[in-house]
């Protein structure tokens, strides 16, 4: 066996690359699965169905269907209420995706082959991350485009607008690493869609997103009133149209950090056992 | 040191006492291997023995509980990365993304194995033209048949020029002109120099492919050696028949049990009897029918053949090679059942 300790040892076999040319290595790898997923969601058309034409309709659902029956005190009537909320769910929605595609990848063994290869680990994970952000950055614009056109204004400024956004993305990847999580954990596409529906439609729904939460029953309103949907859609519409910013804001905050801290471990340690 | 060649160098393949577990299910429980450089080892077994665990620990998908394995003279615990560097590995399915071309799966893993462009991008128009691709390389993946998928997951396990190849049942669910042309591929890979682990259910593959092989059963090897040295142990060539008269199913066993190697075997249920004969073939196939013919007994499918690993199991084990799951459900999505690959087998034979 001494064989093997001077193969070890030799100074010519290939060593460990160096701190700085692993961390260059994981940058490219991520940017290059990024690509990878961004030429896979262009090439399909039920992906873009879910996340664009889905949220579109949603809107024209509820401008025209269920808007008139529901009574809102904000300026500009409903349509304002609604597109921050509608965001909110829509960014949320688009993890979908990223909870799909994780458990399609696993199954057919593509993970397996990535997980061979001398590629940087966390590239996979991080580059359906960002992927998935570009993606849902580009749903909330189109959101933002078609609620102009139905009547939705920004009432209260550009950089609070944009500040809007950013939360709203900022939430959808909070959400994407529960749902990159539930992807990898449970591994089965049909599971994983039938699952992702079980909790993202209560928590989307049960909120302030779509109705005031003083119209629903009492037990209800405890869960809606404390739930970071809740909060985030509070503090989008504050930076949309105006009004107290900060009483929502550091609740949404607590909420995201929580999300990361809890979600994003598990969905990696999710990925390295994932087989 | 019986494990060094004549030049003192080491195997590309060492495994020594590998055990792993999930939970109660003892997927391997001590396993020896030893691949020399530029060899073919055949891992034959039935779903569940133990084959694609071990393929996942030799290519750093899974640790082991006990025992230890080197790649190329790394560990595969402690020196992944190496080992990572070192190997290629084509799955059960093919692991490929079916929205992207076969052009451009080939350049994204060529930028995984942290190639420049210009050398993903010649990579993958030299693996295309090798694997027969090149008329299909700007086509989805998805518009591929199973055997074109295949051919690019294996072009795509070899595109960082892997020195040991590891084909977890590379030609499951294919049909046999697709499992023919895989068998020509990989024939030509081992020509220009690289070690191969292939893990297959068929006999008929490992003794086409495989320098050497082992039989894997439990998680245990029950056997290793040459393709021949393991027919000689089933008893060669096997005769087989059905009697439609159940009824007569003693009088068949009689009338045939002189003319082969060891006792026939006979199924009450359907009728099938079947008997060894060793390396007699033609000869006691012509016996067997004049025997049978004295005894009046009507049979029908009269036929020689080569032994499967179904005899391989029973001669081995002295159980047949059962479809069993994969431990905790972990078996990913096969193409084709147990049924389908049986078929396959006869014909491809």
């Amino acid at each position: 066996m001494t064989a093997v300790a001077e193969r070890v040892a030799t100074p010519g076999a290939p060593g460990e690359p160096s701190r700085r040319v692993r961390f260059g290595w994981a940058v490219t790898d991520t940017l290059t699965i990024t690509r990878r997923n961004l030429l896979v969601w262009i090439r399909v058309p039920a992906y873009l169905v879910f996340t664009v034409i889905q949220p579109v309709i949603f809107v024209l659902l509820f401008r025209y269907v269920f808007g008139g029956a529901i009574p809102v005190h904000t300026v500009g009537g409903y349509v304002n209420y609604l597109i921050p909320g509608i965001i909110a769910q829509t960014a949320a929605f688009a993890t979908f995706g990223t909870a799909i595609a994780l458990a399609q990848e696993l199954k057919k063994g593509v993970i397996d082959r990535l997980k061979s290869m001398p590629m940087a680990r966390s590239a996979v994970l991080a580059g359906r991350l960002v992927a998935d952000t570009l993606r849902m950055i580009v749903t909330i614009l189109i959101i933002v485009a078609v609620g102009y056109a139905v009547g939705f204004r920004f009432d209260n400024g550009f950089v609070p607008a944009v500040a809007m956004i950013v939360l709203a993305t900022v939430f959808g990847v909070a959400i994407c690493c529960i749902s990159a999580y539930t992807g990898l954990a449970i591994g089965d596409e049909e599971s994983v869609q039938a699952f992702g529906l079980i909790w993202l439609f209560p928590l989307t729904f049960l909120s302030s997103a779509f109705v005031p939460i003083s119209t629903m029953p009492g037990w209800l309103q405890a869960f809606a009133n404390n739930q970071p949907v809740t909060y985030v859609v509070d503090t989008m519409r504050a930076l949309a149209l105006g009004g107290p910013v900060w009483p929502s804001l550091w609740k949404s905050l607590i909420w995201l950090v929580a999300i990361f801290v809890v979600f994003l471990p598990l969905a990696v340690r999710a990925y390295r056992r994932a087989s | 040191m019986s494990q060094y060649n004549e030049v003192g160098e080491q195997p590309a393949i060492i495994v020594e006492g590998l055990t792993k577990s999930f939970g109660e299910v003892h997927a391997l429980r001590g396993i020896d291997l030893s691949v020399p450089h530029g060899t073919v080892l055949g891992v034959l077994g039935p779903n569940g023995a133990g084959k694609t665990t071990a393929v996942r620990i030799l290519t750093t998908l899974l640790e082991p509980d006990g025992g230890r394995a080197l790649v190329e003279g790394y560990d595969v615990v402690h020196q992944a990365a190496a080992v990572r560097r070192s190997i290629g590995l084509a799955g059960q399915s093919a692991a490929i993304q079916e929205e992207l071309t076969g052009r451009e799966n080939l350049e994204i893993i060529g930028r995984l194995y942290h190639l420049k462009w210009p050398q993903a991008r010649s990579r993958a128009i030299e693996l295309l033209e090798q694997f027969g691709l090149s008329d299909a390389a700007d086509r989805t993946a998805k518009t591929y048949s199973g055997g074109m998928q295949r051919r690019l997951d294996l072009a795509a396990s070899l595109v960082g020029q892997p020195k040991v190849l590891f084909l977890d049942e590379p030609t499951t669910g294919l049909d046999p002109r697709s499992r023919l042309g895989m068998w020509e591929i990989i024939r030509s890979l081992v020509a220009d120099g690289t070690t191969l682990l292939l893990t297959t259910q068929y006999l008929d593959e490992a003794d086409e492919l495989a320098d050497e092989i082992v039989v894997i059963d439990h998680g245990l090897v029950i056997a290793a050696g040459t393709s021949e040295e393991l027919k000689g142990r089933v008893g060669g060539d096997v005769i087989e028949f059905t009697v439609p008269d159940r009824s007569r199913i003693g009088d068949a066993v009689a009338a045939i049990g002189a003319i082969g190697e060891g006792d026939p075997h006979a199924d009450k249920e359907t009728g099938v009897v079947g008997i060894g004969v060793g390396g007699r073939g033609s000869d006691a196939l012509i016996d067997a029918v004049r025997s049978l013919d004295a005894t009046g007994v009507e049979v029908h499918g009269l036929a020689l053949r080569r032994p499967s690993l179904d005899d391989v199991f029973l001669a081995l084990t002295g159980h047949a090679a059962e479809e069993e799951d994969q431990p905790a459900g972990r078996r990913r999505g096969r193409r084709g059942g147990r049924a389908a690959s049986k078929d396959m087998e006869r014909t491809a034979s």
